[in-house]
């Protein structure tokens, strides 16, 4: 029996044979009968622009538009350090501090952590010496990286875009291809401005249908996730397409794309239309006048062919879709605010059950508790998922002449600077904060605490991140992911809850 | 990173699905250089409570257990963030290989940076050699790179497949970045006829 060594090495073995074999037959019937070439994906196009070179094993060097730092980057700025090695091209990229900024002030010299803080101004003095752009604390377009590159235009079509985050598929909304890298790569990126990769699979998801009223892209997302499982994109690159990716903005959009890691996916992507470049015009980074036309024109050509070939294509329909929350430690593990916990004993696989039991032990429930009555101590609204204009609109809309409940602590970390600030413009801070939500400073914060913002152990928190792992919001933390309007609503009853009758209450 | 070595160790199961970078290295010690040693670190949170008592039901606290330089682990092992460190922490503590019917893309490229062999088996196969170490706990598992079979003691083998190149980087250690900053008059004609 032979098996595989790396799932990249079996996508490669199949479809490189496939696309050699592709490449032969198209040459063949070129010259003969003058065949069209084979319709492309969004992703075929941006890899092959993006193309420098293959290695002996199959791998391809990519050219990056944009390479996008953190706070967490220190380590490979490390190595470039070690090796004496500059950037090679500095320009193309762009750092931001957010994993370990404090949210409670703007001053680096208040993070208590000699660790913490050393970590941050690393960041800034690397970019510095290096010669990469940086927005710090004192510059109010500091924000989370994926928050704060689409906002600044920094993020745009066609572009092959890293950065060491695995939420760096955030940017796909836009049309890029985007995906998160380790330490060894973020040197290799600065010091060549280039990676070795694989080609992953390319799976399509189509969304049909109308979403309901007070469901939105992260309830999509989360469904998303529970059919396929959280490694069912696993060595491929998802293209979300269908109408209901059309008719949404480009704040779902980055919802959607963000949490395509949660399904294993490389890297989430859509194919950008009108509402991406009405996003993108006059972003101080985007191009102006003649040169955004062109770019415009070049870019409404990165949509897939029709025809074009998927390895895995699946659709959904989101017309019944309701409100999603999580009840335990994996993303998939999310059913309708409407759900009861499920029972271990139903599920026939002995380490399966196994795990569940674990899950509800450490989540402190038991199987048929209903969902939508679990109290809750902690409501956070933020994070590179769900902490855009957007998101916070949804929420306050919610909490709008409205307290929060007495045993719940409720915070809003806005994604950025600016987010917060136009917030504050149109009044939602006063929302959140008459309702009695602390309302903070951009960084990561709650999602993953590594700023020392966390959940204590025990604590059961309503939250618009990511990942709702074991310790994932500080050790011992028992996380439940969902919407912003639902963690308003849940932050407001006290526990999780059904947002939708507080919508109808409010027309 | 040592060059690889054929292995003949004992194998950790990880009998739970999805189990993610933040269990394998939990988020707090990211801040921690990487001159720790980051096999302290590992599974820190499994192996031991709050107050720094250690769990004695998480495996890598049994005695059997503790020498193990390979893994055998249930789906979508190290799935989640791309914290090189999970990979830091598992080889800082002697593990070479993982085996599994399926690992986190970004987890993948990590190991193959540095030194840790990633090797899929189908999940039927990857669960009958769970069976197998937890019937026994301490158990060998060989990985023979030369040969490209992963065997167990009963004689039971699997071969599976690697391209020579990264075979030979895991022999011989790989500096990646060496061989491509042999490429930048390519990389360089490149920006050169490219626009954007």
């Amino acid at each position: 029996m032979i098996y595989r060594s790396l799932r990249g090495w079996q996508n490669c073995l199949s479809s490189s044979y496939k696309r050699r074999k592709q490449r032969a037959d198209t040459d063949g019937d070129t010259a003969v009968n003058q065949t069209p070439p084979a319709p492309r994906t969004l992703f075929d196009k941006i890899w092959n622009q993006h193309h420098v070179l293959e290695r002996e094993d199959g791998q391809s060097l990519l050219y990056v538009d944009s390479h996008f730092l953190q706070d967490g980057s220190a380590p490979a700025f490390e190595m470039l350090r070690q090796r004496g090695l500059k950037a090679h091209a500095p320009q193309r990229g762009f750092g931001t501090p957010d994993h370990y900024v404090p949210t409670n002030s703007r001053d680096l010299a208040s993070i208590a952590d000699p660790e913490k803080r050393a970590m941050a101004n690393a960041l800034r003095d690397d970019t510095k010496s290096l010669g990469i752009t940086f927005f710090g604390l004192d510059d109010v377009r500091q924000g989370i990286v994926h928050v704060v590159a689409p906002e600044q235009g920094l993020s745009r079509p066609g572009m092959l875009i890293v950065c060491g985050d695995s939420h760096t598929s955030t940017h796909g909304a836009v049309g890029a291809l985007a995906f998160g890298i380790g330490a060894t790569e973020v040197a290799h990126v600065l010091a060549t401005q280039t990676l070795w990769q694989r080609k992953p699979q390319a799976m399509r998801i189509t969304l049909e249908g109308k979403l309901p009223a007070g469901v939105g892209a992260k309830d999509v997302i989360l469904a998303i996730i529970a059919k396929i499982g959280a490694g069912g994109a696993t060595g491929h690159v998802i293209e979300y397409a269908g109408p209901v990716i059309r008719n949404l903005s480009m704040e779902g959009r980055f919802t959607i794309c963000n949490m395509s890691i949660e399904a294993g996916g490389r890297a989430g992507m859509i194919a950008p239309d009108d509402t991406t470049f009405n996003y993108l015009a006059g972003k101080p980074f985007a191009p102006e006048g003649a040169r955004w036309d062109k770019e415009v024109a070049r870019w409404r050509g990165l949509a897939s062919d029709a025809g074009a070939a998927y390895d895995k294509a699946i659709t959904l329909d989101v017309s019944a879709l309701q409100p999603m929350v999580t009840w335990g430690n994996s993303p998939e593990d999310a059913l309708s605010i409407d759900s009861r916990v499920p029972d271990p004993a139903n599920t026939p696989n002995a380490d399966r059950r196994a795990a569940m039991q674990r899950t509800l032990d450490y989540m402190g429930l038991t199987p048929g508790m209903a969902l939508n009555s679990l109290k809750i101590d902690r409501a956070f609204i933020g994070s590179c998922t769900n902490g855009r204009i957007e998101d916070l609109q949804a929420a306050a809309a919610v909490v709008k002449g409205r307290k929060v409940a007495q045993s719940v602590e409720a915070w809003v970390v806005p994604g950025s600077g600016l987010v917060k600030q136009e917030a504050e413009a149109l009044g939602l801070d006063s929302i959140f904060k008459d309702a009695g939500f602390q309302w903070r400073e951009a960084g990561c914060s709650m999602c993953l605490g590594t700023n020392g913002d966390t959940v204590a152990p025990g604590q059961r928190s309503a939250s618009t991140t990511n990942r709702n792992f074991v310790g994932r919001q500080g050790p011992g933390s028992r996380t439940h992911l969902m919407s912003p309007a639902m963690v308003a609503a849940a932050a407001l009853s006290g526990c999780l809850t059904d947002v939708r009758p507080m919508l109808a209450e409010d027309l | 990173m040592e060059p690889f070595v054929h292995l003949d160790a004992v194998a950790l199961p990880v009998a739970r699905p999805n189990c993610d970078t933040d269990q394998i290295l939990p988020a707090r010690y990211l801040q921690k250089p990487r001159s720790d040693n980051f096999g302290d670190y590992l599974f820190r949170d499994l192996r031991y409570g709050a107050d720094g008592s250690e769990n004695s039901t998480f495996l890598l606290n049994s005695p059997a257990y503790q020498p193990a330089k390979i893994v055998v682990a249930k789906e979508n092992f190290a799935c989640g963030s791309s914290r090189e460190h999970a990979v830091w922490a598992l080889y800082d503590y002697g593990v070479r290989a993982v085996i599994a019917p399926s690992v986190g893309d970004i987890f993948a490229s990590n190991a193959s940076k540095n030194g840790l062999l990633i090797v899929l088996l189908p999940a039927d196969v990857i669960d009958e050699m769970i069976a197998k170490i937890e019937a026994s706990p301490g158990l060998h598992v060989i990985v023979d790179l030369d040969a490209q079979t992963v065997s167990t003691p009963d004689g039971v083998s699997h071969g599976f497949i690697m391209d020579s190149y990264q075979k030979r980087c895991l022999k011989e250690g790989l500096d990646e970045l060496g061989y491509t900053l042999t490429q930048l008059d390519r990389i360089e004609a490149f920006e050169r006829g490219y626009a954007y």
